[in-house]
């Protein structure tokens, strides 16, 4: 039984359908990379997965339970995260207090806590008392995932972590993923550093506009499918 | 060159902004027929019908001021009480103390309130939303707290319009003559008809505003202020002309309500009660944000007033919840679900776009 | 010189009273943005149940503010609950108009209930005591305790707002409902306790309102005001702001009222409107807005 299915996925912004009927698997200990163009559908697909707009409710399963009528604090209590796009801190909390904060809810035992998140990304331990908004973007982002491992989740969704990051941090951060792969977490890339994202990720899916166009595993593709999915010519 | 799906080259097509509709038009000439109706009215009318009318023009009046504020520029206000008790007191003043007809000092009042308004606008405006409509209201309270100071018209307790100056309102011997009444009921018929030159006038000019370019901008400001900002809009410009028209209007319709009652005190001249709850209460029931929202809020809040309204603390309870119920499940009034349901507008004011070809024209 | 000095030491205490009205709403619009209109007329509410319960049940005012404070904790939890967070969202107008509406339910429901008469709480002995502290000025206990208590609120407030994990929730969720969600805080669960903790707080100044003069149905809106210019006055986002806010308000009324009686609450809001002009942002605000 797959961790994550998603079947017939619709979702909607008021009158504008942003996704047409996605199917996608993800079996535990994978990780999933999805690319697409801009406003492809991407961001969409993982907000109607953590609850954050409405989707029918048989649409997105998580070990075989449908789960798409819940809210989204639900969905993080069932053990699921998101790293939203934009990294998105509290700008009130300090770095710790964002830390603390993402445990709030999923009160679940698990490798991940304070400590283990500043081993994994000791630059943090060193800002914990400062105010988020003052880190850089690539610091806010490290802060972003750990504040998303704090609920120990099963599965964790990340949104576009190397938006507006230099190359060199972008692959610090992703040297933290085998870290994070290696204590059971599954995970979901969104990205648009394609490069990036198929080095780590054991399946791709591709979107655009709302569909999926293309969907194998990184090493079986070549670059025109991927071109020619991406695109859509 | 781009073709657009059933073929038609897409450079010939034509676009126009249109606000009238087919029903609006007829609307208006009913409209106008039932103003000229209404005036005709005192040829017939018992003179409670009359009070009872003058009291449903000046509330939709104020409904229509507030709505303007509230629904259509975003300045909710819990303080025009301030220029209702600010018009009255001006009459009085300028009738007392500057031996002016009453008639003309109604427009004067008008102006005075404008004239406050701008300085009361200038410190208010710092404020933004909820915090925005309690200054407001503080504003009302210092109005009053001033005004009950005022030993020359009566301080704390009030005071009355003398019989020298109510019955020698302009025109009051012509209408004794010509309906065969007393000076009373004369000086009733009086402020009747100027009750109906102000309300009408309140709805025209309301009306007049939103369908200008001012009225275009105010839509912009109140649904999306940041972008209408980037588009140029004068924001501030805007709604504090909207805020200072408003003011004016207020006050006349202060100076005739305390014209007609006569008798004027600082409590009840600046009643949250009477000039702001019961105002919002017509508004919220009718239907925010149109114009003939109010109008329907006023007719069903004169028949509440008029049967319950000695109930005393429990009308009031039901006015209250009546407007929590509307404001939670029925958000857009009694219009506002009526128009949707049925598609009808009487008195548009926004704009549709027509898209036609080559200057034939299909809506 | 001691008529000032003397006129200054009560204004201040004064502007504890309204630090405690104030501080209410200013944690409710910390967390989730509400202004509430029918403030001042819970704290006329508060106030009649802590009468209600001292009469009935014999209790001193003091003893019986103990048992009221959770029974309005649930009061406010389930306002919240159930009415005010179905107003809250982009739009404005709802939640305000709503909690006009309440405003004018509780004065004449109260009114029903009570009727219109002054109304007071007793506590014997200790509502005219007084400490001398030389050169013919004394401190009313009373209104030395109000202050007390305003701090001591506040700085329980400052407690579990930066000290706890109810605190972060509250600050999470005032920042960003949306990111608040993706941390499995409920935030109507949040907002109704922060409401109900409102609540608590409106009990204490009810408490002292009742303890230091007289009060009826109506005096509800009034308070609001006081309320209000005492958190425009000390900026919004700061607890202490607040109570800076509530001194300087009990200054202004005070000295006022040394002029001329009459022109007490006038003083008030002129105050506040001068602070509005000058400094719109408050004498102490947050750098974030």
């Amino acid at each position: 039984m797959a961790l994550l299915e998603t079947r017939a996925l619709r979702a909607f912004y008021g009158d504008y359908q942003a996704l047409y009927g996605i199917d996608t698997r993800l079996e535990a200990g994978e990780t999933v990379a999805i690319i697409g163009a801009n406003g492809a559908g991407k961001s969409t697909y993982l907000k109607a997965i953590a609850g954050l707009i409405r989707r029918p409710a048989d649409s997105v399963l998580f070990d075989g339970r449908p789960i798409g009528g819940e809210p989204a604090a639900a969905i993080v209590k069932l053990g699921i995260a998101l790293v939203p796009e934009g990294r998105r801190l509290f700008p009130s909390l300090s770095v710790e207090e964002n830390l603390l904060v993402g445990g709030h809810g999923r009160k679940a035992a698990g490798p991940w806590t304070l400590d283990r998140v500043y081993t994994l990304f000791p630059v943090l331990k060193e800002r914990r008392a400062q105010a988020a908004p003052t880190l850089s973007g690539g610091q806010q982002q490290m802060a972003a995932i750990g504040r998303a491992l704090m609920s120990n989740p099963r599965l964790l969704l990340c949104d576009e972590i190397s938006l507006g990051l230099a190359p060199i941090i972008i692959a610090d951060i992703y040297a933290a993923l085998p870290q994070i792969k290696a204590e059971g977490t599954s995970v979901v890339l969104v990205e648009q550093d394609i490069a990036q994202a198929m080095k780590v990720s054991d399946r791709v899916y591709c979107f655009q506009e709302g569909r999926l166009s293309l969907t194998g595993r990184p090493r079986e593709l070549t670059r025109e499918q991927i071109h020619d999915a991406y695109f859509g010519t | 060159m781009r073709v657009m799906k059933d073929g038609r080259p897409a450079s010939s097509r034509v676009f126009s902004v249109a606000t009238g509709v087919g029903a609006s038009r007829a609307a208006l000439a009913g409209a106008v027929a039932i103003l000229l109706m209404l005036a005709a009215l005192p040829a017939f009318a018992a003179r409670n019908l009359i009070q009872d009318l003058i009291f449903l023009f000046y509330m939709l009046a104020l409904a229509q001021c507030w709505n303007l504020l509230a629904g259509f520029s975003g300045l909710i206000s819990v303080g025009q009480q301030a220029f209702v008790g600010l018009g009255g007191y001006m009459l009085f003043a300028l009738t007392l103390f500057a031996g002016l007809d009453p008639l003309l000092a109604i427009p004067l009042a008008g102006l005075v309130c404008a004239v406050f308004a701008l300085p009361t606008a200038l410190i208010v405006f710092r404020l933004r939303g909820a915090y925005f409509a309690i200054g407001t209201w503080v504003v009302a309270e210092v109005y009053r707290l001033v005004f009950a100071q005022f030993k020359g018209l009566g301080g704390g307790t009030g005071t009355s319009l003398a019989p020298s100056i109510t019955s020698t309102v302009f025109g009051i011997e012509w209408v004794k003559g010509l309906f065969d009444v007393r000076t009373p009921a004369a000086r009733d018929i009086i402020s009747y008809w100027g009750a109906l030159v102000l309300m009408a006038g309140t709805l025209a000019s309301v009306y007049a505003l939103l369908r200008s370019r001012r009225g275009l901008a105010l839509g912009a400001i109140r649904d999306q202020e940041a972008a209408a900002a980037g588009l140029g809009v004068d924001i501030y410009r805007t709604k504090l002309a909207v805020y200072v028209a408003a003011a004016a209007m207020i006050g006349m319709i202060g100076a005739l309500i305390y014209l007609q009652k006569a008798r004027i005190s600082p409590d009840a001249a600046f009643s949250v009660l009477d000039w702001t709850a019961y105002v919002i209460f017509i508004v919220v029931i009718g239907g925010i944000g149109t114009m003939e929202g109010p109008v329907v809020g006023a007719i069903i809040f004169y028949l509440l007033q008029r049967y319950l309204a000695d109930f005393g603390a429990w009308y009031l309870i039901l006015l209250g919840t009546l407007a929590i119920a509307v404001m939670l499940f029925a958000p857009r009034g009694l219009w506002g679900f009526v128009a949707e349901r049925f598609g009808v507008t009487l008195f548009p004011t926004r704009r549709r776009l027509i898209v036609g070809t080559d200057g034939s024209k299909r809506a | 010189m001691t008529d000032a000095l003397d006129a200054v030491i009560q204004g201040i205490l004064l502007g504890g009273l309204y630090a405690l009205f104030a501080a209410g709403l200013s944690l409710i619009f910390g967390v989730m943005r509400l202004v509430n209109l029918a403030h001042g007329d819970l704290i006329v509410l508060a106030a009649f149940v802590v009468l209600f319960l001292a009469e009935k049940l014999g209790l001193d005012p003091f003893v019986a503010v103990l048992v009221a404070a959770p029974i309005l904790f649930a009061i406010g939890f389930v306002l919240q609950h159930v009415l005010l967070n179905r107003t809250l969202g982009r739009d404005l107008l709802p939640p305000l108009l709503v909690t006009f509406g309440l405003s004018i339910i509780i004065q004449n429901g109260l009114l029903q209930l009570f009727s219109a008469d002054s109304e007071r709480l007793r506590s014997g002995a200790i509502e005219t005591a007084s400490i001398a502290l030389g050169g013919g000025i004394a401190i009313g206990v009373v209104p030395l305790l109000t202050l007390l208590s305003a701090i001591a609120a506040i700085v329980v407030l400052n407690l579990i707002f930066y000290r706890t994990p109810l605190g972060r929730a509250f600050r999470a969720t005032s920042d960003d409902l949306e990111v608040a969600q993706l941390m499995g805080i409920d935030h109507h669960r949040i907002f109704a306790t922060a409401m109900g903790l409102a609540f608590v707080v409106i009990a204490i100044a009810a408490l002292y309102l009742g303890l230091r003069s007289n009060f009826d149905p109506t005096i509800g809106p009034a308070r609001l005001l006081y309320a209000f210019e005492a958190v425009i006055i000390g900026g919004l986002g700061s607890f202490w702001g607040t109570l800076a806010g509530g001194i300087v308000l009990g200054l202004a009324q005070t000295i006022g009222a040394r002029i001329d009686p009459e022109w007490q609450i006038l003083s008030g809001h002129l105050a506040f409107l001068v602070v509005l002009a000058i400094r719109p942002r408050g004498l102490f605000p947050r750098a974030l807005d």
